[in-house]
């Protein structure tokens, strides 16, 4: 029986009807057309599909799309602003830190909330926070590096925080 | 979409929730953090007739410390354990590290881990050398199981299809014992291909008071290190005893072999890890002391 899910994704209200076996992540894609989030495995291995809930990264093809109602979402299209990148995205630009980019939202989103905790973070500590994110170019030195750059970059300021 | 078509049930209480099992006995599935059931469900390899969502029960969400135990319910993320165990039990902080990876932890709670009872996951085996014990309730009432009556095989317990893990409960150890955990995993956050947890608290002469030894990925359930917890047991510690009861708790298992090591491997691996977390337990009890 399809129900009508209510939440605020990248910090407007929204709602869209699911039944629910829906997954939150087809039903943004689908659903609310936003087609940055991307699907890999479905089912939890390779983060390609992470987005921010109430600003903490999860795997979106493992909830319910009935389960976020309520709840607050921000998807890859919440995290530049009006004009340009994030510093973040900009770092990933600069750094070259993606080949064909279908990793790349789900990368972006776990990087923000984890430069948020840990905002100057040690290679090791990247490489292992990295290990959520399967990048089957293989990029990770880039990415690596990318990252790096956004926390060590301009008066250390990484990304704003997440609506 | 992936899962099959379930019905979807979403009660507030504990009572409802019981209520609800009650009515659909095996057709029925308990969906807390979601992190091995949807991949299961996404699978096809769970279709349960009923899916019964516990995330709207507010009293499964609770933390607290009585009697010398920590009283974990059954909504609490293991993200949110982690961050209590990091002052509180930093042996149960190092294993939660070892759980996935931090979008996992966001959502999957320590009690649907041990639920859910994989072998060669961390927490099951944590419950193990923490004296732990799971709590129960169905339409008969409330029973406390204790760890080692829990794990009956993969993925299956001695809980009841009408029964629901209300919250899980670890003993937290005396400020001056010792521990150690470590596992070989492929990849950080990848299931361990075998690991173990340690703990061991001296008496006043340096002699081993009390000693729990844990290992995952080693067979069909997680395995109490007892032959090693014997030998330990008021004997005053040294590295080459810890050796011998690293090997006694290796030699009592029966690994299996498969795709990602072999059985020989695992035994090896496991008297290694034993040792190495025995080891790090005894260095924690020395500097404490």
């Amino acid at each position: 029986m399809t129900r009508t899910v209510r939440l605020t994704v990248n910090g407007q209200a929204r709602e869209g009807a699911a039944e629910p076996r829906l997954s939150l992540a087809d039903f943004l894609r689908e659903v609310l057309d936003l087609t940055g989030t991307h699907l890999g495995c479905e089912h939890g291995v390779c983060g390609a599909c992470t987005v921010l809930l109430d600003g903490e990264p999860i795997r979106a093809c493992l909830m319910l799309a009935v389960q976020a109602a309520g709840r607050s979402i921000t998807t890859v299209e919440g995290l530049a602003p009006a004009d340009g990148l994030s510093p973040l995205q900009q770092a990933f630009q600069d750094k070259h830190g993606l080949q064909c980019g279908y990793c790349t939202p789900g990368i972006l989103l776990t990087a923000q909330a984890f430069l948020r905790q840990n905002p100057s973070p040690t290679r090791e500590e990247i490489r292992e926070m990295l290990a959520g994110n399967l990048c089957r170019c293989t990029g990770y030195h880039l990415i690596v590096e990318a990252i790096e750059a956004a926390a060590h970059g301009p008066a250390g300021t990484h990304a704003p925080k997440p609506a | 979409m992936k899962p099959a078509p379930f019905e979807y049930l979403a009660p507030v209480t504990i009572a409802e929730t019981v209520a609800a099992l009650a009515q659909h006995g095996d057709d029925g599935k308990v969906l807390a953090g979601g992190q091995s059931l949807v991949p299961m469900l996404n699978l096809r390899l769970a279709r349960p007739a009923v899916l019964v969502d516990i995330n709207g029960v507010a009293e499964l969400d609770h933390l607290r410390e009585a009697d010398g135990r920590v009283h974990i319910g059954a909504l609490k993320r293991q993200a949110g354990v982690e961050r209590w165990a990091g002052a509180r039990l930093p042996l149960m902080a190092e294993a939660l590290r070892a759980v996935g990876h931090a979008a996992i932890r966001n959502r999957g709670t320590v009690a649907g881990s041990v639920a859910h009872a994989d072998p060669a996951s961390e927490l099951p085996a944590l419950l193990l050398c923490l004296d732990g014990a799971a709590v129960a309730r169905g339409a008969a009432g409330e029973r406390v199981i204790p760890a080692g009556e829990l794990f009956r095989a993969p993925l299956t317990t001695s809980l009841r299809p009408d029964e629901l893990v209300t919250e899980v409960r670890f003993s937290v150890p005396r400020p001056d014992a010792g521990w150690g955990f470590a596992e070989v995993a492929r990849r950080h956050g990848d299931f361990a291909l075998v690991g173990a947890a340690a703990l061991l608290w001296l008496d006043d002469g340096g002699r081993v008071a009390g000693a729990r030894l844990a290992l995952f990925g080693v067979g069909g359930t997680p395995v109490r290190g007892s032959a090693a917890e014997a030998l330990l047991t008021d004997q005053t510690p040294s590295a080459e005893r810890i050796r011998e009861a690293a090997r006694a708790a290796a030699a009592a298992l029966r690994p299996d072999g498969d795709l990602h090591a072999s059985a020989r491997y695992r035994s090896e691996v496991a008297a290694v890890l034993a040792e190495r977390t025995l080891t790090a337990a005894l260095e924690r009890c020395e500097r404490a002391a």
